[in-house]
């Protein structure tokens, strides 16, 4: 009796404890979710098929280009290959993320990779990875917060489908600026050193420079490849020395 | 095909294209412990690829650079890197950015 009320106290902590951790992820996903929702009811897609995009897609960058693109009635392989490239980051995100999800020596079981994987977005990657970096949380936490994440941004979608015909201009609420100011606040819960605050700034330049040099769309990812090595290098220099 | 049809099959193709490079990583390197130089590699892309987002974000909203006071992205910018680097947090900067720039335009 004991024993299993006990057990049921800790079956609450780890939904209380995922929910909590998401808590920040869930109310910046209402608001970003929100905003692609409307940009989607604007670009005419149905409600069927924007809440379709947040549920089987779930990227936000890829979802609001996405949207823009279908609303410029641009050709599907033409939007395909540009989601492909926006979310090839996640290729990155995913090995870095990787070695991580092993217990007793073991990786997770493959269905449960897979949903993990499903569900590893920016957000759910800062989030995750900052607490692996600090010992890690049971199993089930994660995706606990990786439910109530999608579901914020799922919910967050309909709302701006269903809200934007009624709003008109939604310039002067600031809306545009919600993903840059969630890059900024991702960057420093990643944070750990001063050389990788370097590596930011590197990366975040070359970024700039390629695209606009005309490089775009790939500018993302040629620019992270530089940035990592160049840290890499100059990890191995800095070591040789001392 | 009904143009809701299109949208549909082209939201598909965006899941097919979008599920691999989420897990096959997963699946491929959880096995075993990755070789160390690769590991250290990998610990900087986190930071870099959301830098490399921001920063054109930032800077070629119009898609060219804009480095100027007008620009209200750039003003906005600074109370929410101040709220991240105080807080570590993340809604409480986008809220921090999103009024600024709610403010501003309204100012201007």
């Amino acid at each position: 009796m004991a024993e299993s009320e006990l057990a049921q106290v800790k079956q609450g902590s780890v939904w209380l404890q995922g929910i909590t951790r998401a808590l920040p992820v869930m109310l910046g996903y209402l608001t970003v979710g929100f905003a692609y929702g409307v940009l989607a009811q604007e670009a005419g897609l149905s409600l069927f098929n924007g809440v379709l995009m947040s549920v089987i897609v779930f990227a936000g960058s890829a979802q609001l280009i996405g949207a823009g693109m279908i609303g410029l009635g641009m050709h599907p392989l033409s939007i395909i290959a540009t989601t492909f490239i926006v979310n090839l980051r996640h290729l990155l995100m995913s090995a870095a993320i990787a070695p991580r999800l092993r217990e007793d020596n073991r990786p997770w079981p493959p269905a449960q990779l897979t949903l993990f994987g499903l569900q590893l977005t920016d957000e759910t990657f800062a989030l995750h990875s900052s607490s692996f970096a600090q010992g890690g949380l049971p199993r089930s936490t994660y995706f606990i917060s990786n439910a109530f994440s999608q579901a914020s941004w799922v919910i967050g979608s309909a709302m701006g489908m269903l809200a934007g015909s009624l709003l008109g201009d939604l310039r002067p609420l600031g809306l545009d600026f919600v993903l840059s100011a969630m890059f900024i606040a991702l960057i420093f819960m990643q944070l750990q050193s001063h050389r990788q605050l370097l590596i930011a700034m590197l990366a975040g330049v070359l970024s700039l420079a390629l695209a606009a040099g005309g490089l775009r769309q790939w500018n993302v990812i040629v620019a992270t490849l530089l940035a990592a090595t160049v840290a890499v290098i100059a990890e191995e220099l800095t070591c040789r020395r001392t | 095909m009904s143009q809701n049809l299109i949208d549909s099959l082209t939201i598909v193709g965006m899941m097919l294209v979008t599920v691999p490079p989420r897990v096959l990583p997963l699946w491929l390197l959880s096995q075993k412990p990755l070789p160390p130089l690769l590991a250290r590699w990998l610990s900087y892309v986190p930071v870099a690829v959301l830098s490399a987002m921001l920063f054109p974000a930032l800077l070629m909203p119009e898609g060219r650079l804009a480095l100027r006071a007008d620009n209200l992205y750039l003003w906005a910018a600074i109370p929410a890197i101040l709220a991240a680097w105080k807080t570590r947090n993340l809604f409480l900067p986008v809220l921090a950015g999103v009024i600024t720039i709610a403010l501003l335009r309204l100012a201007v």
